[in-house]
C-alpha cells in the first residue's frame, strides 16, 4: 500500500541532495586544530547536535577552519561546506556569508543583501530545508559556532 | 467471561474512527501517528466535551451563586470524582488537580521532601526517569543538602532489583520511580519495588505517566504513597494532571502555592488553610482541561483498559518483531516486561534525518533524548528514535513504518 509517491520523494530528495550526503558521510575539515586562534561549541539540545569548530585566524584571514563533534545529516554536512567556504576569507567576508546563509534560511522574504564578494552557489543545497522549521537549526548549527568563534563568545551557541 | 477476545478487539478497532485527528493525510499519505507517548491524539467525546464546557457552561469554579457557575463547578467537581474511581483511590480528598505530572512531581518535591530532608538524606530514583522524576528532587537537594542516588538498569532496559535493594538506606527519605519508562518502555516491577521501600518505612512515589494510559492503575492495590499523571497522555487535553497522594500524608504537608481558593480565611495576623484537596489547588484551575480528563475517562472505560492492554501488547509484539526483521537495527529496549514503546536506532542514521524522511511518509515518531539523557548515556547515544502505540494504532500503521524505514535506508545507503 506504501509505494512512494514520487513527487514527494523528489521534495526528500531536495533535502538529502546528492551533495549532502557525500558531505554527512565524508566531512570534509574534520578534525581538531591544536593551534587554534578560536573556537567555539555549538550544541542543537533538539536533537542532541554538538559540534566544536576550531579556526586560526592570521591578521584578518581566516587560514584554517574545522570542526569536531556528531550531529545529524544535514548539520554535519552544512559545518563540512562551511568550513570549505570559509577557508582564506577574510573575517568579516565570513561573517556577511554567516548573515548571508541564515537570512536565506529563516526568513522566507530575504532578498540577496549587498554582494559580499563570495560565491555561495555551493551552500544552495542547504536550501530545502527552508521547508523543515525544525531542520533550520541544524543548518545554521556551524555558522552560529563560527559567528560566536570569530566575535569572541565564550558561551556555547545553543540554537534552541 | 473468560473469553472476550475476540469480539472486543474487534471494538477496539472501530476505535480509531474516534479520533478526528487521525484521519488525514500527511505528506500525501494516510497519517500513522505513533508518538502518542508523547501527546496522544483526542477522541471526538473529549473535544466535544471541551466544547460543550466553552460554550454554554464556562464560569469560574467554587464561587459564583449563579447557575452557569454551579454547573462549571459541577462538571469540575464531576471530573475529580471520575478519576478517583479510575485510579481506586479511597477518596476525593487523595485527588489533587495538577497542571500535569511535572507539576504533581514538584509538589511532592517541595511540599513533602523540603521539610523533612536533611543533609546527607537521599531521594532513590533510577537511571531511567524522565528529567520531569529527576530534576525535582535535585533542586530540592539543592536547597537541603540531600542527594539524588539512582539505582542502575541493565542492557535490557530493566531495573537492577538487587542494586535498588541495596541502596534503599536509612538516609533514603523518598523512592520516586516510573510505572512505565517513557523511553525504553519497561514496566518497572513496582509492587516489589514498593514492598522492599515500605517494609522501610520509606514512602513511594510512581511517575504513572506512561503507565495510565496503557493498564489499568489501582493506586490501593499497588499501595504507592503518591502516584503522578498526565491528561494529554491518556487521550485528555494538555496542561491537566493528577497528583494522587494518601490522606495521612498530604494531610500533613503545606501548601505548595499560595492564593486564592486554597484557603479558609485571610488575614494578615495569619491564614488558615482549605481542606484536602483544595489546599494544593491555589487560583483558578484548568477548568476546560480537567473536564476533558474527566471526559477521556469514560472513554477509556467504554473501552475497557484491560482490552487496551491485551491490544497495545500485541500491537507492541508485533512491532518489536517487525523492526527486528530490519537489516541494521537496533532496538533499544528489550525488557521482559514492555509497555507502548520501542526506541531504536537504524544504521548509522542520526535519528533527526530518520524523522524527517519518516514524516514525508506520512510517519510520526519521535526523535532524540526524550527528556531521559541519562538514558541515552548509559546506551552510549545521543538520542533514539521513538515509535509508541496506543489503543487506536494498528498493524497497518506497523506496517507504514516499517516500509518508511526501508525508504530511508535506500537514501542514505
Ligand atoms: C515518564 C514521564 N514522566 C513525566 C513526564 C512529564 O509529563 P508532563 O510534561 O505532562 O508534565 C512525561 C512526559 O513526557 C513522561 O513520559
Amino acid at each position: 500500500m506504501n509505494a512512494i509517491d514520487i513527487n514527494h520523494d523528489g521534495e526528500l530528495r531536495d533535502l538529502y541532495r546528492e551533495l549532502i550526503l557525500d558531505h554527512a558521510r565524508n566531512p570534509r575539515h574534520f578534525h581538531k586544530i591544536d593551534d587554534a586562534t578560536h573556537t567555539a561549541e555549538g550544541i542543537n539540545p533538539l536533537c542532541g547536535d554538538k559540534l566544536r569548530l576550531y579556526a586560526k585566524v592570521d591578521g584578518d584571514v581566516i587560514t584554517e577552519a574545522s570542526f569536531e563533534g556528531s550531529g545529524c545529516a544535514i548539520s554535519v554536512a552544512s559545518a563540512s561546506l562551511m568550513t570549505d567556504l570559509v577557508t582564506g576569507l577574510s573575517v568579516h567576508r565570513a561573517l556577511g556569508c554567516f548573515a548571508e546563509i541564515t537570512g536565506r534560511l529563516t526568513n522566507p522574504d530575504h532578498h540577496v543583501g549587498q554582494d559580499i564578494g563570495v560565491n555561495l552557489d555551493k551552500l544552495r543545497a542547504l536550501d530545502g530545508v527552508r521547508d523543515y522549521p525544525s531542520r533550520v537549526k541544524c543548518a545554521t548549527l556551524a555558522w552560529h559556532a563560527l559567528n560566536s568563534a570569530v566575535t569572541g563568545q565564550s558561551q556555547p551557541v545553543s540554537t534552541e | 467471561m473468560s473469553q472476550p477476545q475476540e469480539n472486543q478487539l474487534a471494538s477496539i478497532a472501530d476505535c480509531r474512527r474516534d479520533f478526528p485527528a487521525l484521519h488525514q493525510q500527511v505528506h500525501g499519505h494516510p497519517l500513522a501517528f505513533l508518538d502518542s507517548a508523547a501527546s496522544a491524539q483526542q477522541p471526538e467525546s473529549v473535544i466535544e466535551a471541551v466544547a460543550r464546557y466553552q460554550q454554554r457552561d464556562h464560569a469560574n469554579v467554587h464561587r459564583g451563586v449563579y447557575t452557569l457557575s454551579h454547573r462549571a463547578t459541577e462538571a469540575y467537581e464531576g471530573a475529580r470524582d471520575k478519576i478517583r474511581s479510575f485510579i481506586n483511590a479511597a477518596n476525593r480528598r487523595e485527588v489533587i488537580l495538577t497542571s500535569g505530572t511535572t507539576e504533581s512531581i514538584n509538589l511532592v518535591a517541595q511540599s513533602y521532601c523540603r521539610p523533612l530532608l536533611q543533609p546527607g538524606d537521599e531521594i532513590l530514583i533510577t537511571h531511567m526517569e524522565h528529567h520531569a522524576n529527576i530534576v525535582p528532587w535535585q533542586l530540592v537537594c539543592e536547597q537541603t543538602g540531600a542527594v539524588v542516588v539512582a539505582a542502575p538498569i541493565n542492557d535490557a532496559g530493566e531495573l537492577d532489583i538487587d542494586a535498588f535493594d541495596q541502596l534503599l538506606s536509612e538516609r533514603t527519605r523518598l523512592v520516586a520511580v516510573a510505572h512505565v519508562s517513557n523511553a525504553l518502555g519497561t514496566v518497572n516491577p513496582v509492587e516489589e519495588l514498593i514492598s522492599r521501600a515500605q517494609a522501610r518505612d520509606i514512602p513511594v512515589l510512581l511517575d504513572g505517566a506512561q503507565g495510565v494510559p496503557h493498564m489499568s492503575v489501582d493506586v490501593r492495590a499497588l499501595g504507592c504513597d503518591f502516584y503522578a499523571f498526565s491528561a494529554h497522555k491518556m487521550f485528555g487535553p494538555t496542561g491537566t494532571g493528577v497528583l494522587f497522594g494518601k490522606e495521612a500524608l498530604l494531610e500533613d504537608m503545606p501548601p505548595y502555592q499560595g492564593g486564592g481558593d486554597m484557603i479558609l480565611e485571610v488575614s494578615f495576623d495569619g491564614t488558615t488553610y482549605n481542606e484536602l484537596p483544595y489546599k494544593f489547588e491555589a487560583g483558578t484551575p484548568n477548568i476546560s482541561g480537567v473536564i476533558g480528563l474527566g471526559a477521556a475517562i469514560d472513554y477509556l472505560l467504554s473501552v475497557g483498559m484491560d482490552n487496551v492492554a491485551q491490544h497495545e501488547t500485541q500491537l507492541l509484539d508485533y512491532m518489536m518483531q517487525q523492526l527486528g526483521d530490519i537489516d541494521g537495527m537496533r532496538l533499544i529496549g528489550t525488557a521482559g516486561s514492555k509497555a507502548s514503546v520501542q526506541s531504536f536506532l537504524v544504521d548509522d542514521i542520526h535519528p533527526h534525518d530518520l524523522g524527517t524522511i519518516l514524516d514525508h511518509q506520512g510517519v510520526a515518531i519521535r526523535t532524540g533524548h526524550h527528556c531521559a539523557m541519562p538514558v541515552m548515556d548509559y546506551f552510549g547515544v545521543p538520542g533514539t528514535a521513538r515509535a509508541s502505540v496506543a489503543l487506536y494504532n494498528n498493524r497497518g500503521d506497523i506496517d507504514q513504518l516499517v516500509d518508511a524505514i526501508r525508504k530511508a535506508q535506500q537514501i542514505f545507503s
